[in-house]
């Protein structure tokens, strides 16, 4: 196997979907931004991507197999750094979810986000049965449950949900008992009604999603955000308002407009015909992701690549659904278009993996 | 390497196309999501898109100004800024109430009632907090931009009144519309905060004065700042109106009134312009002109002085010894009793079984018409008097505009009383007394009359029986003229009375010497004064002389010059003075009049000289009330 083969393998169209994403992305942060503050951020966001595509090309080239042997070892090293960034992390807006590692500030979760993927993938392929036990549901929801409790605490409801996925469509696809289905849902449910009327929430987080069924309500209060995102989307009408000419955005009623809901931004600018644009990009992405899987050489390359499927479908439904007022405020930003260094590096990593997986598929 | 990696293990192809089409209905969801948002309601999103970056703020129309009759500018506009508060939402304000009354220094019991009466209001509509912004509230404001987005700057135009309560009760003054005017007003006429008169002037002609606001359309930010404009209406202006007020004269009558209580009126006979007019003691609009504080405001309605009572037209007090004018020219229209009637005064009269006193106990000796005017014969009067009957008084009275309002444009005028027979069993439900007569022929009893009626009586009989309806607007019309022709005789009978009241030593001559003086004896100033008591005499001469001062006269002056065709005519009102009429009122009279000469013939106005060299006295200085005759 020669380097060039390994290379050639590359799964081109995905990075060709990736890079396009990207592209939508920083023409947006560029038409959000360049006339505040925050003007120029589409050349960090670059730099983020840069980063990230170098990471995608060392992780495609460490062998997966033997990144899954490390992952009891990758396991307790997330679990530590989430222990570490809740003991000396970097608190920003409330919450602590950040350290510091040579002057850049990144954002721990994302790299469980990476673990859970892996040591999940190794876990599912392990199971010889047809269908998953009881108590392989049980040690899958401890291992998903321990760091997700981890990133509750820092508070990040969020990306704590994030992990969710991965577990359920893993399980999914090494077959379930519905009975066990069923009961892990109604389980899933108690633990959201003991959650809410506990003290696990922070009032914010409660005040947030209780207000996105109502945000007339306090139009300034946390409803506020969503209803801008809201009014941003609908007055974009289908070709939108022009690039860097949507009153939404660049007067600043859209929150976070460079991140978060990016989506909104664009929706206002590029209107009904941009959204369906990049929906269908994110389609074409996740499509071709079950396409690596189902080509994966074993069960262990297909899990890695649902693993990563099931995060980045879940970001799109959370955030685009966030952004039109279906889905409550959590801060999960849209994989690859907004603004974020460990997002985006995350994004690539992961991509990295599927690389991976790819790239060995004809190895024997 | 460990076994979990064979390549034995099946690929779950069935389950990832499952996940697969999983995958498109979220997709396709999402795309139908955002069809709803920007297809189907993109219209209201449009419009609540553009209803957030647009906000309309109103451009205050200045007022109108309020200029004298030639031109100079009595009541003018400066710039000023207002604090909106924006009521969008009800929870944040109540959130940031604290912070705001601190912050603005008002009071949070204030604000809430302010939320409370605008609550019926549109929430679009702002309420203002703070009328006049001082340096430190703009200050606040706009460091707050982004935690107190619901303040908002508002320039304004604000009233700017003469200094010193020029004109005070004449202009009134203006403030915030009602929540009653609100009610009122059918249509959306006024607005909460509107600036509209609430008396005088201000609310006579507040029509003319208010201008029509317009609008400018800013584009803001999601903190509310400006960022650009989209267009400007423009406001359209108030109209300014002229006044017939000489500011000149009206200066004069203000400094020759002032600490006095009283009201001192002057116009033109042959048109009904008003010239001057000023009520002592005053107040300053200027303190309305914003948001007149409570306390401020029970301040002035408590101030026993009564400041805020306009007297020229609100004052309803017996016309002393002015009355025989009216009396006099009742004899001679009617003949009763004939003008060549003659009593003896020995300086008291039997009327009825009661003794009625003259007010000079010498007396008069032989008394006819002429003499009975100059010296004011009160035993002379009181034979008119009683062979004229109360109700032929009543009828001339009437006919000369007492009783009835004179129709001047300001609010709030009084119309006075003429008692009749009729009267006295309408309201009393008993037969007149004659002996009341008595009192009325001099003025006293229940006759009531206020310094412009009087004024307009007086004027009217020197003009022949024309009585013009006063007016204090240039460009009044109609004007509306009352004629009760009187004969040449009676007119000239009694002006040449009131001619010797001045100039033959009658009780005027104090005014005589003042003109004298100025050289300007020759303008044949004519008058007649009046002294009403506020006490029974019996009653005065039992207080000892400090509480006398409480007890004092209201004295009158009203003139006019010359005797003939008269084009200048005077009221003074002097309250609760220790100094008889002919003392009190005449001498004020008589310098107006000098005044109006002086500016009639070019020269410099002597009073308004000397005052700039003096400061202008404000507090009413203390008179020890001498032991003095009543009823001249």
């Amino acid at each position: 196997m020669s380097e060039r083969t390994h290379t050639f393998e590359f799964d081109w169209w995905l990075l060709t979907i990736v890079m396009a994403i990207c592209l939508v992305g920083l023409l947006e942060i560029y038409s959000s931004t360049h006339g505040s503050a925050l003007h120029g951020m589409q050349w960090k966001q670059l730099t983020w991507i840069g980063i990230g595509f170098g990471g995608m090309l060392i992780l495609s080239r460490v062998d997966y197999n033997a990144i899954l042997d490390q992952s009891p070892l990758l396991y307790l090293v997330g679990l530590a750094a989430l222990l570490l960034v809740l003991a000396v992390g970097h608190t920003r807006f409330g919450a602590r979810r950040w350290i510091v590692v040579g002057g850049v500030v990144l954002q721990v979760s994302e790299l469980a986000k990476l673990i859970i993927i892996i040591v999940l993938a190794r876990y599912f392929s392990e199971v010889r049965t047809e269908r998953l036990t009881l108590a392989d549901l049980a040690k899958i929801g401890l291992l998903v449950g321990v760091p997700a409790g981890l990133i509750l605490l820092q508070p990040d409801l969020g990306t704590a949900l994030v992990l969710v996925p991965v577990a359920i469509i893993g399980a999914f696809l090494a077959g379930i008992n519905w009975k066990h289905a069923v009961a892990v849902l109604a389980l899933g449910a108690l633990v959201a009604v003991v959650g809410w009327n506990g003290h696990f929430l922070k009032p914010y987080q409660k005040q947030r999603l209780a207000t996105f069924v109502h945000p007339e309500e306090s139009p300034r209060g946390a409803g506020y955000q969503i209803l801008q995102s809201e009014i941003a989307v609908g007055s974009g009408g289908f070709w939108g308002k022009g690039f860097g000419k949507g009153s939404q955005n660049q007067l600043g009623f859209v929150p976070v407009r460079y991140s978060d809901f990016i989506l909104a931004a664009l929706a206002e600018e590029q209107g009904f015909f941009g959204v369906l644009i990049c929906m269908l990009l994110y389609l074409a992405l996740l499509l071709r992701l079950v396409d690596n899987a189902q080509k994966a050489k074993d069960r262990a390359g297909m899990f890695l690549v649902m693993g990563v499927a099931a995060i980045l479908a879940f970001h799109v439904v959370v955030n685009a659904g966030m952004v039109i007022g279906y889905m409550p405020v959590t801060g999960i930003p849209l994989p690859f278009m907004s603004y974020g260094g460990s997002v985006t590096i995350f994004g690539f990593l992961a991509l990295g993996l599927v690389m991976n997986v790819r790239t060995k598929r004809f190895v024997n | 390497m460990a076994n979990w990696i064979g390549g034995d293990q099946k690929i779950p192809q069935g389950r990832l196309i499952l996940v697969s089409y999983g995958i498109v209905l979220g997709i396709v969801l999402l795309l139908l999501g955002f069809w709803k948002l920007q297809i189907v309601q993109s219209g209201h999103y449009s419009d609540l898109a553009e209803k957030n970056r647009v906000r309309s703020i109103p451009i205050i129309a200045p007022r109108g100004k309020i200029l004298d009759r030639n031109g100079r500018v009595i009541v003018d506009n400066y710039p000023s800024f207002s604090i909106l508060l924006l009521r969008d939402d009800p929870a944040q304000i109540q959130k940031d109430l604290p912070q705001i009354t601190a912050g603005l220094n008002i009071t949070p019991e204030d604000l809430r009632q302010q939320l409370e009466e605008a609550k019926i209001e549109p929430k679009f509509q702002p309420i203002i907090v703070k009328p006049e912004a001082t340096d430190a509230d703009l200050a606040f404001v706009e460091s707050h931009r982004l935690d107190l987005p619901e303040l908002e700057l508002m320039m304004v135009q604000r009233r700017k009144y003469p200094p010193n309560d020029f004109l005070a009760h004449v202009i009134g003054y203006v403030g915030e519309v009602s929540p009653q005017q609100l009610d009122q007003q059918s249509g959306d006429r006024y607005k909460p905060g509107d600036i509209v008169g609430k008396a005088g002037l201000e609310r006579q002609y507040n029509d003319t004065l208010t201008g029509t606001d317009g609008m400018r359309r800013v584009i803001v930010n999601s903190v509310g700042k400006p960022v650009r404009t989209l267009d400007d209406t423009e406001p359209i202006p108030g109209k300014p109106i002229q006044l017939t007020i000489d500011y000149n004269l009206q200066a004069v009558a203000e400094q020759e009134l002032a600490g006095k209580i009283g009201a001192m009126i002057a116009l033109d006979p042959r048109t009904g312009e008003i010239l001057a007019m000023t009520s002592q003691p005053s107040f300053d609009p200027n303190d309305f002109a914003v948001r007149i504080p409570s306390k401020e405001w029970r301040v002035l309605n408590d101030d026993p002085n009564k400041p805020m009572l306009d007297r020229a037209i609100q004052a309803q007090l017996a016309p002393g010894s002015v009355f025989k004018i009216l009396e006099s020219a009742a004899m001679l229209e009617s003949g009763v009793p004939p003008p060549d009637f003659h009593v003896f005064c020995p300086g008291y009269a039997v009327f009825y079984g009661t003794v009625r006193h003259d007010w000079d106990p010498k007396g008069h000796g032989e008394v006819g018409l002429h003499k009975a005017i100059v010296h004011s014969c009160d035993v002379f009067f009181y034979n008119v008097g009683q062979r004229l009957g109360i109700d032929r008084i009543a009828y001339y009275a009437t006919a000369f505009g007492l009783g009835k309002r004179t129709g001047i444009d300001l609010p709030g005028e009084e119309p006075g009383l003429v008692p009749s027979s009729e009267w006295v069993e309408r309201v009393y439900h008993h037969k007149w007394y004659p002996g009341s007569t008595i009192s009325v022929a001099i003025g006293q009893g229940a006759t009531e009359v206020t310094p412009i009626q009087l004024l307009r009586t007086v004027s009217g009989i020197a003009m022949g029986g024309v009585f013009y309806q006063p007016h204090l607007l240039k460009d009044f019309s109609p004007v509306k003229i009352t004629r009760f022709p009187l004969s040449e005789n009676t007119v000239q009978q009694v002006t040449d009375g009131m001619y010797g009241v001045v100039n033959e030593g009658g009780t005027g001559v104090f005014a005589y010497n003042i003109l004298k003086q100025a050289k300007l004896q020759d303008v044949e100033f004519c008058g007649k004064t009046g002294t009403a008591q506020t006490i029974s005499s019996k009653g005065l001469l039992r207080l000892s002389a400090a509480e006398r001062h409480h007890f004092g006269y209201n004295t009158w002056f009203v003139g006019f010059a010359p005797k003939r065709n008269p084009e200048i005519a005077v009221a003074v009102l002097v309250q609760d003075t220790a100094l008889e009429a002919g003392g009190a009122a005449a001498p004020l009279a008589a310098r107006f009049i000098k005044a109006y000469y002086e500016q009639k013939q070019g020269r410099p106005i002597q009073e308004l000289e000397a005052a700039k060299s003096a400061p202008k006295i404000r507090a009413a200085t203390t008179q020890v009330p001498k032991a003095v005759p009543q009823g001249q």
